[in-house]
């Protein structure tokens, strides 16, 4: 490490980095290759941008209890209207790498320890502007003890102490460990900037595309332009978020013209609608990665070649195109595909019973039986459970799918179950690292602590150099296809429906990214 | 027994059905697999924040700690704070009550004059065509539930035709749009019409072959009197308690059509309390519905009896 520079502060990446650029490009030539199910905007009659107009928009919600706190957002509802009234200092782009928001850039000292976070000239919705302070105090209302707020954990790595305002325009963050990918934190879920001393949320002021208009919790959430928006004035007039748990009722408010815009729908009501041409379907790719997952501490999943023996006996294919309908690709055993520092070298992994066979009987558990727990808490588990438990079968293992309930199941398999159902939503692979295959992680649920895996992880976060720090990143990534405990097999789309007269719906970006769900750049044609 | 005290025995073992209901209601929420921390966590369980949230929440007290504190706060008209949301759970049922209240008030309103006038004409046209097509289409109709009901009216009325809006999605205002209500209440009527309809049908063919009414005829009473003020009171008397039945069975109709046409009523706000473990949330939600439902009953029962004195209906 050049250490020798330690005071001086190198500027580390441009306000779009070529790196996310590359990234985006490829996911969209990938969205291209698999055509024929992306309908993109091409559907669209929405034609040229124009001002005006008012998208109503249904999501699934929380009912009754729902807040607008931007830093208690946990559903894709909170975090659609969190977006609209207010902004991170950074945000996934489509390939997951962060892309400064209310950061103009960001700089770290060479030992990335310090990073000095310049702030774009932003106001809020009463015209105040943002300063450091702002920065400052969101993140402490994030980080206090008593707070379980679910940012608190990618923010922790901030010693807020320490940290302090250079000036109003500037932020200068103190970690207690080095941490290259520190960027990751300030775009993580819920690490949203709101005024100083903001506590209650009931007529929120942000810094925004939209001002807070009326929210019935629940029910309907309305914003109006904010016409001095940093990012540029958004085209709607009013944003309108209303809320429909059952999936066929979003469609129908769709169809019935109660709603310009449907988020979440299944892969069967996709394709019923997606020839009629009423509607205009939008298949966001990588948004939700299909795994099992294996205990790495018992049997049988304790022995390598059990492990392996699974690797080798799922068809990809076939899942794919039964469990998530052809709506989605398959994956290679690893997460993240096509994102940054994403390992691409790594051969296709397809189904190969011999060598499954092979590698039972040298671990010696031929006709092996286990039990595969599973639940209906995400589309797809349990189909993907029994589909599993068909395949397993000829390879000569015997797979028991059990049912757990759909409600606990996240915390239930924390402990529960050698082999168990799983999925995960879209984040970038340093925190899908970082959150599930540390020694220490919260939730590592294929129980995988190696000491030499944590060091990689470790010594890439205190790595400047970028390209330095990739090489320790597909070295993790060549253990963990080799032997780890995570068998993802697929990547699903995430489906939204839109009117046709709707526009500047971005096809590319995976849920929960910075072009998702992201109405200020969508206009009513 | 006399009228009152008759009253006053029923109402005094609705206060215990309530009380019943209350407790069975806690034990089986507590039953259930986790709590509102777990819940609450999703798919990011970490344990550290879900024991400091089962502290905050108070969760980690004894059951009977607990339902001791709510039963205590229920007493004085405390029903406690939701442990999801911010807000008391007297708020959140007020706000979702509306809803719910204007559906059942609109199906009753409804369901009685119809059932009356279809049972009354296919009794008086017992076994001709009137009465064939009548019994028929009522079997047919009753034997579709609510869901299959709700989905087939939304493709073809709303949908396919677009006669009417498919759901009632964007608030809680559904009067200012009346058109939204036209499906839910139609599903929620045609079961209870079909049940209803059936009894007074019988019971008036019944009434008009039995004595008395052949008797208030040779007296040569005008027929629609005979009808009206003799057959029909006694006809009536199991058609009421099906009334309270149906309205019964209507708060768990509603959360089916709550659910299908997006209205933010109480059947919504119990299935994302039971979904969330928000217990004090079930449990206020149970304390109204219990207490309507033997309201409903002890009403019925009583006008049963001013109705049909003669035939002893006992609590």
């Amino acid at each position: 490490m050049e250490s020798e520079r330690s005071a001086v502060y190198s500027s580390d990446r441009s306000p779009v980095t070529r790196r996310g650029f590359l990234g985006l490009t490829a996911a969209a030539a990938l969205a291209a290759g698999v055509s024929g199910c992306a309908t993109g905007n091409s559907g669209s009659s929405a034609g040229a941008p124009r001002p005006g107009g008012r998208l109503r928009a249904v999501f699934p919600g929380g009912g009754a209890d729902e807040v607008l706190d931007p830093h208690t957002t946990d559903l894709y509802a909170e975090v659609a209207r969190a977006k609209a009234l207010f902004d991170k200092l950074a945000d996934y782009g489509s390939d997951m790498s962060p892309q400064p928001r209310l950061a103009e850039r960001w700089e770290s000292s060479a030992d990335l320890l310090t990073w000095r976070v310049p702030l774009r000239q932003a106001a809020f919705h009463d015209g105040k502007p943002l300063r450091a302070d702002d920065v400052l105090s969101s993140y402490a209302r994030i980080l206090r003890p008593d707070s379980t707020r679910r940012a608190k954990a990618s923010l922790s790595v901030i010693d807020l102490a320490n940290s302090r305002a250079i000036d109003d325009r500037t932020v200068e963050f103190r970690l207690k460990r080095p941490y290259a990918e520190f960027p990751n934190a300030l775009a993580t879920l819920g690490a949203y900037i709101v005024p100083e001393g903001a506590q209650h949320f009931d007529r929120p002021i942000g810094s925004g595309p939209f001002r807070f208009t009326s929210f019935e919790p629940g029910r309907s959430f309305l914003a109006a332009r904010n016409p001095d928006y940093w990012d540029g004035a958004p085209h709607l007039d009013e944003l309108e978020i209303l809320v429909s748990n059952d999936e066929s009722a979003r469609v129908n408010a769709l169809l019935g013209d109660q709603a310009d815009y449907a988020h979440d729908l299944t892969a069967t009501t996709a394709r019923s609608h997606e020839e009629a041409g009423q509607i205009q379907i939008h298949r966001l790719p990588l948004s939700n990665f299909h795994a099992l997952a294996m205990k790495v501490d018992r049997p049988p999943f304790d022995r390598r070649e059990v492990r392996q023996a699974f690797f080798h006996l799922i068809d990809r294919e076939e899942l794919v195109r039964s469990v998530l309908q052809g709506s989605g690709e398959v994956a290679n055993d690893l997460f993240g595909k096509n994102y940054q520092y994403y390992n691409d070298a790594l051969p296709q992994r397809r189904q190969d019973l011999d060598q499954a066979r092979a590698l039972l009987r040298q671990a010696g558990a031929e006709n092996l039986t286990v039990e595969l727990l599973t639940s209906e808490a995400s589309p797809g588990l349990r189909e993907a459970a029994l589909a599993i438990a068909d395949q397993a079968k000829q390879a000569g293992v015997t797979v028991k799918v059990t049912l757990g309930n759909k409600d606990t199941y996240w915390s239930d398999i924390a402990d529960r179950g050698s082999v168990v159902s799983y999925r995960s939503g879209a984040m970038p692979i340093e925190s899908h690292i970082s959150q599930r295959l540390l020694s220490g992680s919260t939730t590592n649920n294929t129980k995988w602590q190696r000491r030499e895996f944590d060091e990689l992880y470790h010594q890439a976060q205190a790595t400047s150099d970028e390209r330095a720090r990739t090489e320790l990143y597909m070295e993790m990534q060549r253990e963990l296809f080799e032997e780890g405990g995570f068998l993802w097999w697929g990547v699903s789309d995430w489906i939204v429906a839109s009117a046709n007269r709707v526009g500047g719906i971005d096809d590319r970006a995976p849920a929960n990214t910075l072009d998702w769900a992201r109405f200020d750049k969508v206009w009513m044609g | 027994m006399n009228l009152p005290r008759y009253v006053f025995r029923r109402a005094l073992l609705g206060v215990v059905q309530v009380f019943l209901a209350m407790v069975l209601v806690f034990l089986l929420t507590e039953a259930l697999p986790g709590d509102a921390a777990v819940t609450a966590a999703g798919d990011n369980p970490d344990p550290a924040i879900i024991e400091l949230m089962r502290e905050q929440l108070g969760l980690n007290a004894p059951w009977w700690h607990r339902l001791g504190e709510w039963m205590f706060g229920a007493v004085q008209g405390d029903f406690g704070r939701s442990l999801v949301g911010p807000r008391s759970v007297v708020d959140i049922i007020g706000s979702s009550v509306g809803p719910t209240l204007l559906l059942a008030m609109l199906t009753l309103a409804l369901v009685v004059p119809v059932s009356l006038g279809l049972g009354i004409l296919a009794a008086n046209r017992e076994g001709r065509l009137v009465d064939r097509v009548i019994t028929s289409t009522t079997l047919g109709l009753y034997s579709v539930p609510e869901f299959a009901m709700g989905i087939l009216l939304v493709t073809v009325f709303a949908v396919q035709l677009g006669w009417f809006p498919p759901t009632a999605v964007g608030g809680s205002a559904l009067l200012s749009r009346p058109e939204v209500l036209v499906l839910p209440v139609l599903v929620l009527l045609l079961r209870p019409i079909c049940s209803l309809s059936r009894l007074i049908r019988a019971g008036m063919i019944e009434a008009l072959h039995s004595g008395f009414v052949q008797q208030a005829r040779r007296c040569g009473l005008p027929p629609l009197r005979v009808q009206l003020a003799h057959a029909l009171p006694n006809a009536a008397v199991p058609a009421v308690q099906q009334l309270a039945r149906t309205t019964d069975w209507l708060i768990g109709g509603v959360i089916v059509v709550e659910a299908i046409f997006v209205i933010p009523g109480l059947g919504t706000t119990l299935i994302e309390a039971v979904s969330a473990r928000d217990l004090p949330v079930v449990q206020g939600l149970s304390l109204v519905l219990a207490s309507v439902t033997v309201l409903v009953n002890l009403a019925a029962d009583i006008v049963a009896r001013l109705l049909a004195p003669a035939a002893e209906v006992d609590g």
